[in-house]
C-alpha cells in the first residue's frame, strides 16, 4: 500500500533516475571529451559533446537540487546523518560542480584552440570526479555504512570500501555510456555519419564495460553488503536487476542496429530499472535502525512537499518538454542567421514621459506615506507597490530621450 | 566546549565566504534578465540593430554569470547538510519547503535561460522575448522562497519543540504567514537592481572615461544608471522600513548595530565609533534619534543588549561596522542618484562631468560592499542563534573533522572562480562590437 510517508520519498528517487540519466550523459560527455585525444578529429568529437550539452546542462543539474530539497524536507534525520558523515565525498563532488560550471562560463570567453584544450581538460576531469565521488556516497547509504546522527559514521570507510567504489566506477562508467547514446543520436541529426560512427563505437564499448563491472560487482557486494546483496537477488530487487540488464541489453542491440531514437529510451529505461531495485532492496529501511516511516517529516509537511512537487510538475514538464522538443529539433544552437524585423512605432512620446514623470512623483509620495508614515502592515504593503510604482513609471520617464527611441529615430512602417 | 563547536568559527565563516560570492550573482539573476529583456523588447519595437547588439551582448554575460550563480547556489545547498546536519535535521520538516518551491524556480529559470541564450537567431523575435519571461519572473519567486527561509530563522514559527524535535509542524504557515520576511524580500529584491545596475552602469562608465562615448556606450549606460537611481532612492525608504521591522521582532539585533547597552527611552543613535565597554566611543551622537527612526516617537522605549544574559548577545562591532557601512555606501549610492536625476531632470541629458564617471565606476563595487554588509548585519546579528530563539548555531554545526580542510579548499576553488568569471568579462568586453559604422560613429551627447 502506498503510505503518505513514502511518496516524497518516490519523487525524490524519480528525481534521482533524472539526474543519473540527464545529468549523466551531461557528466559521459565531459568523459568522452577527456579520451577524445588529441588532433582535429579529436576536437570534432569534443565539440560535439559540448554544444550537445550546452543548451541543457543547467535544466539537467537541478534535479541534483530537487534531489536534495526533497530529501531534507521530507527525510531531515536521513538527510543530516548522510551528509555529514559523508561530508568528504559530497564536498569533492561539490567541488567538481563548481568546475564544470566555471568551464562552461569560462568557454563563452575562449578563443583559440589552446585556451579551449585547457579548459575542456578541467571540464572532463571534474567530469569524471563529480559522477564518481557521488556514486560513492550512495554506495556508502546502500551498504549500510551511514549511521542515524550528526557525523556518527567513519568519515573515510563510509565511502571508501569496496560497494561505494564500485557504484562510483558504475556511475562514471554508466555516464559515459548515457552520453554515447546520446550522443549517436544527435550525430545522426546533424548528418555527420562520421562522428555518428565514432560514437557508436564509443556507446558499444561503454556498454560492454558498464555490463561487465555490474556483473562483477555483484560479487563485490556479496563479500562487503549482505543484505543490499541478499534483497537485491530476490523478489523485487531482483525484478528490477533483471530489467536494468534486459534494458542494457536492448539498448546495445538496438545501437549495433543505429536505432538511435529508440535506444535513449532503452538506456534511460536500464538506469531508472536499477535505481528502483536498489530502492525496493532497501526498504522499508532507510539508514541502520532507521525505517522511513521513522523518518519521514511529520504529515503536515508530506502533504506539503506532495502538493508542491505536484503544483511543480505542472510546469515544469511542459517546460522541459519544449526545452527539449526545441534541442532535439536542432532549434538551440550557437549562431545562425539574424530575422528581419518590421519596426512598429515609437514608443514614448517626449510629451509623454512629462506625464510618466508625474505618476511617478505621485505613487513616490504614496509609497512615503504609506510605508514610512503609516503604521499598518497592509498600509506598508500598499507602500511597497507604490514604490514599485514610482520606478515603473520613473524608469521610462527618466530615460534620457536619446536612448528611448524617438520620432526621427524610427524607421518608417 | 563539545567537539561540535570545535570548528564552529570556521563553519560559519565558509558559509560567510560561500552566501558572499553567491550573493552578487544573485542581484544579476533577478535585476539583468528584466534589463535585458527592456533592451530587447526596444529592438521588437523599433528594428533599431543598437539594441539588438546590446541584448546579444549582454546575454553573453548572463550566461557566464547565471553559470556561476548556479554552481555556488548549489555549494549553498550542500552545506545545509555539510556544515548545520543538525539545523537541517531537526528543522528541515520546517522549513525545508520553501527550498524545494525554490527548486522549481531554479528549474525555470535554467530551462528557459538553455532557450534563450541559444535561441537567438533560432526562434521568432516575439517568441524569443516571450521566453526570456519566465527567467525574469523566476528571479523573484527564487528570492521569495530563499528569504522565506531566512525570514523564518529570524522569526520562528509553524512548529513546537518537543524533546529536541520539531512537532505541529505548519510548514505554510511558518514560511509565508510570517510577518518578518517581507521587509527582507523586498529589501534584496531591490538591492537587486541596484547592485546589477551601478556595476553594469560602471563598466559602460569606464568605457567612457577612456573616451569611448557613442550611442551605443550611451544607451548601455543610460538604462542600467536609470533602474539603479530608482531603486537607491526606494531603498532608503525600504531601509528604513526595514529597521522598524528589526526594531519590533528582534530588539537585540537592533542594540548591537546601535552599540545600545542599556533600556533606554529617547535612545540616541552613534555614527561611527567602536563599541567597547558597553558604551559607543569616539562616535558622533545624535540624541533621540534611534527612537524615532526605531518607533517613530522621540522618547520610545529602545531595549538595550543588557535585556539578555551576554550568552545570548551578537558580536556587537562586527554588526555595528557592517550596518554602518551597509547605510553609508546606500546614503552616497542614494546622492549619486539624484545628481543623475538632477541633471536628467534639468538639463535634458545624461551628466558630462568626469567625476560623475569616475563616482559611478565606484559605485558597482560599492553597492557589492553594502549588499554583502547588509547581510552580515542580520545573519551575524541573529547570532548567537540559527533559529532565533530556538537552536544555536553551536548546536547546528557538523560534528564532521575536515572543515579547516575543506574551507581552505572552498576559498581557493573560489579565488579561481572570481578570477576565471573576471576573465570571461574582460574577454567579452574587449570582443569586438558588430555595429553598423554610421551607428558607432553617431556621437549625440
Amino acid at each position: 500500500m502506498l503510505h503518505l510517508y513514502l511518496i516524497p520519498l518516490i519523487f525524490a528517487l524519480i528525481g534521482l533516475a533524472f539526474y543519473t540519466v540527464l545529468g549523466g550523459a551531461d557528466f559521459g560527455a565531459g568523459f568522452w571529451e577527456l579520451t577524445a585525444g588529441k588532433g582535429p578529429r579529436a576536437q570534432a568529437v569534443r565539440e560535439h559533446a559540448h554544444a550537445a550539452m550546452a543548451p541543457v546542462w543547467e535544466a539537467n543539474h537541478v534535479w541534483l537540487i530537487f534531489v536534495l530539497t526533497v530529501v531534507w524536507t521530507a527525510y531531515p534525520t536521513a538527510f543530516g546523518s548522510i551528509a555529514s558523515t559523508l561530508s568528504i565525498p559530497l564536498f569533492i563532488a561539490a567541488v567538481g560542480i563548481i568546475f564544470r560550471g566555471v568551464t562552461y562560463a569560462l568557454r563563452a570567453g575562449a578563443t583559440g584552440p589552446r585556451e579551449l584544450s585547457a579548459i575542456d581538460t578541467v571540464f572532463s576531469i571534474s567530469s569524471v570526479l563529480t559522477p564518481f565521488a557521488l556514486g560513492t556516497a550512495i554506495g556508502g547509504i546502500a551498504s549500510g555504512r551511514v549511521p542515524v546522527g550528526n557525523a556518527a559514521g567513519s568519515e573515510f570507510s563510509s565511502w571508501l570500501n569496496p560497494t561505494s567504489l564500485l557504484v562510483g566506477v558504475l556511475a562514471v562508467t554508466a555516464a559515459a555510456y548515457l552520453a554515447a547514446v546520446f550522443l549517436c543520436a544527435d550525430a545522426t541529426k546533424l548528418g555527420d555519419r562520421r562522428l555518428e560512427e565514432q560514437f557508436r563505437r564509443r556507446a558499444l564499448g561503454a556498454g560492454i564495460v558498464a555490463g561487465v563491472i555490474a556483473v562483477v560487482g555483484l560479487g563485490v557486494i556479496a563479500g562487503d553488503a549482505d543484505r543490499i546483496f541478499d534483497r537485491l537477488t530476490t523478489g523485487a530487487g531482483l525484478a528490477g536487476l533483471v530489467i536494468s540488464l534486459v534494458g542494457g541489453v536492448a539498448t546495445l542491440a538496438l545501437v549495433w542496429r543505429r536505432q538511435y531514437e529508440l535506444s535513449r529510451y532503452g538506456a534511460a529505461l536500464a538506469v531508472a530499472a536499477i535505481i528502483a531495485g536498489w530502492a525496493l532492496a532497501q526498504s522499508p529501511v532507510f539508514l541502520p535502525g532507521l525505517t522511513v516511516e521513522a523518518a519521514a517529516a511529520p504529515r503536515a509537511t508530506l502533504i506539503a512537499v506532495t502538493v508542491a512537487v505536484l503544483g511543480g510538475a505542472v510546469i515544469l514538464f511542459p517546460s522541459l518538454a519544449l526545452l527539449f522538443r526545441l534541442v532535439l529539433s536542432g532549434r538551440l544552437a550557437e549562431g545562425g542567421e539574424s530575422v528581419d524585423l518590421r519596426p512598429a512605432p515609437r514608443l514614448v512620446r517626449a510629451s509623454r514621459q512629462g506625464l510618466l514623470a508625474r505618476g511617478a512623483l505621485a505613487c513616490l509620495i504614496a509609497g512615503i506615506g504609506l510605508l514610512t508614515a503609516a503604521e499598518a502592515d497592509w498600509a506598508h504593503a500598499l507602500g511597497v507597490l507604490s514604490l514599485f510604482g514610482f520606478v515603473a513609471f520613473g524608469f521610462p520617464a527618466a530615460l534620457p530621450p536619446h536612448v528611448l527611441p524617438q520620432h526621427n529615430d524610427a524607421k518608417p512602417r | 566546549m563539545t567537539p561540535e563547536q570545535h570548528y564552529l568559527l570556521q563553519a560559519r565563516q565558509m558559509q560567510a565566504l560561500s552566501f558572499s560570492v553567491h550573493i552578487p550573482l544573485v542581484c544579476f539573476g533577478i535585476a539583468f534578465p528584466t534589463l535585458l529583456l527592456f533592451v530587447e523588447w526596444l529592438y521588437l519595437r523599433t528594428g533599431d540593430p543598437l539594441y539588438r547588439t546590446l541584448a546579444r551582448r549582454w546575454t553573453n554575460v548572463m550566461v557566464a554569470l547565471f553559470a556561476a550563480g548556479v554552481v555556488t547556489g548549489t555549494i549553498l545547498s550542500f552545506e545545509m547538510g555539510l556544515l548545520w546536519p543538525a539545523f537541517t535535521a531537526t528543522f528541515g520538516s520546517v522549513f525545508g519547503l520553501g527550498f524545494a518551491v525554490e527548486g522549481f524556480s531554479f528549474f525555470l529559470e535554467a530551462i528557459f535561460i538553455g532557450i534563450y541564450v541559444y535561441g537567438w537567431n533560432r526562434l521568432s523575435p516575439r517568441l524569443h522575448f516571450a521566453t526570456g519571461i519566465p527567467i525574469a519572473l523566476a528571479g523573484f519567486t527564487g528570492s521569495l522562497m530563499v528569504i522565506s527561509v531566512n525570514g523564518w530563522m529570524n522569526h520562528p514559527s509553524g512548529f513546537r519543540l518537543s524533546h529536541g524535535k520539531a512537532v505541529d509542524v505548519h510548514p505554510f504557515k511558518a514560511l509565508f504567514e510570517n510577518a518578518y520576511f517581507w521587509h527582507e524580500l523586498i529589501h534584496m529584491y531591490v538591492a537587486g537592481y541596484i547592485v546589477t545596475g551601478f556595476l553594469v552602469a560602471g563598466a559602460y562608465a569606464v568605457l567612457r572615461l577612456r573616451g569611448r562615448w557613442g550611442r551605443y556606450e550611451q544607451t548601455a549606460l543610460a538604462i542600467p544608471l536609470t533602474m539603479a537611481a530608482l531603486a537607491a532612492l526606494v531603498q532608503v525608504l525600504v531601509g528604513d522600513w526595514s529597521g522598524r521591522e528589526v526594531a519590533r521582532y528582534q530588539p537585540i539585533k537592533l542594540a548591537a548595530i546601535e552599540g545600545l547597552r542599556e533600556t533606554t527611552n529617547g535612545a540616541s543613535i552613534h555614527v561611527l565609533g567602536w563599541y567597547s565597554d558597553g558604551r559607543v566611543k569616539f562616535g558622533i551622537g545624535v540624541p533621540k534619534v534611534l527612537s524615532l527612526l526605531a518607533d517613530h516617537r522621540i522618547n520610545a522605549r529602545v531595549q538595550g543588549l543588557d535585556a539578555v544574559p551576554a550568552r545570548d548577545r551578537p558580536p556587537v562591532n562586527v554588526v555595528r561596522f557592517a550596518f554602518q557601512t551597509m547605510v553609508g555606501i546606500g546614503t552616497l549610492l542614494a546622492l549619486l542618484a539624484l545628481v543623475y536625476l538632477a541633471v536628467r531632470i534639468r538639463r535634458r541629458r545624461l551628466p558630462r562631468s568626469t567625476w560623475f564617471y569616475r563616482a559611478l565606476a565606484l559605485a558597482g563595487p560599492l553597492s557589492v560592499v553594502a549588499l554583502i554588509s547588509g547581510w552580515v548585519t542580520t545573519e551575524v546579528g541573529r547570532q548567537p542563534w540559527v533559529v532565533y530563539r530556538v537552536m544555536r548555531t553551536s548546536q547546528a554545526v557538523t560534528g564532521a573533522r575536515g572543515i579547516p580542510v575543506g574551507y581552505g579548499t572552498l576559498l581557493l576553488v573560489y579565488v579561481l572562480l572570481l578570477a576565471a568569471v573576471a576573465w570571461v568579462l574582460w574577454r567579452l568586453s574587449r570582443k569586438p562590437l558588430d555595429l553598423e559604422p554610421s551607428l558607432s560613429a553617431a556621437e549625440l551627447d
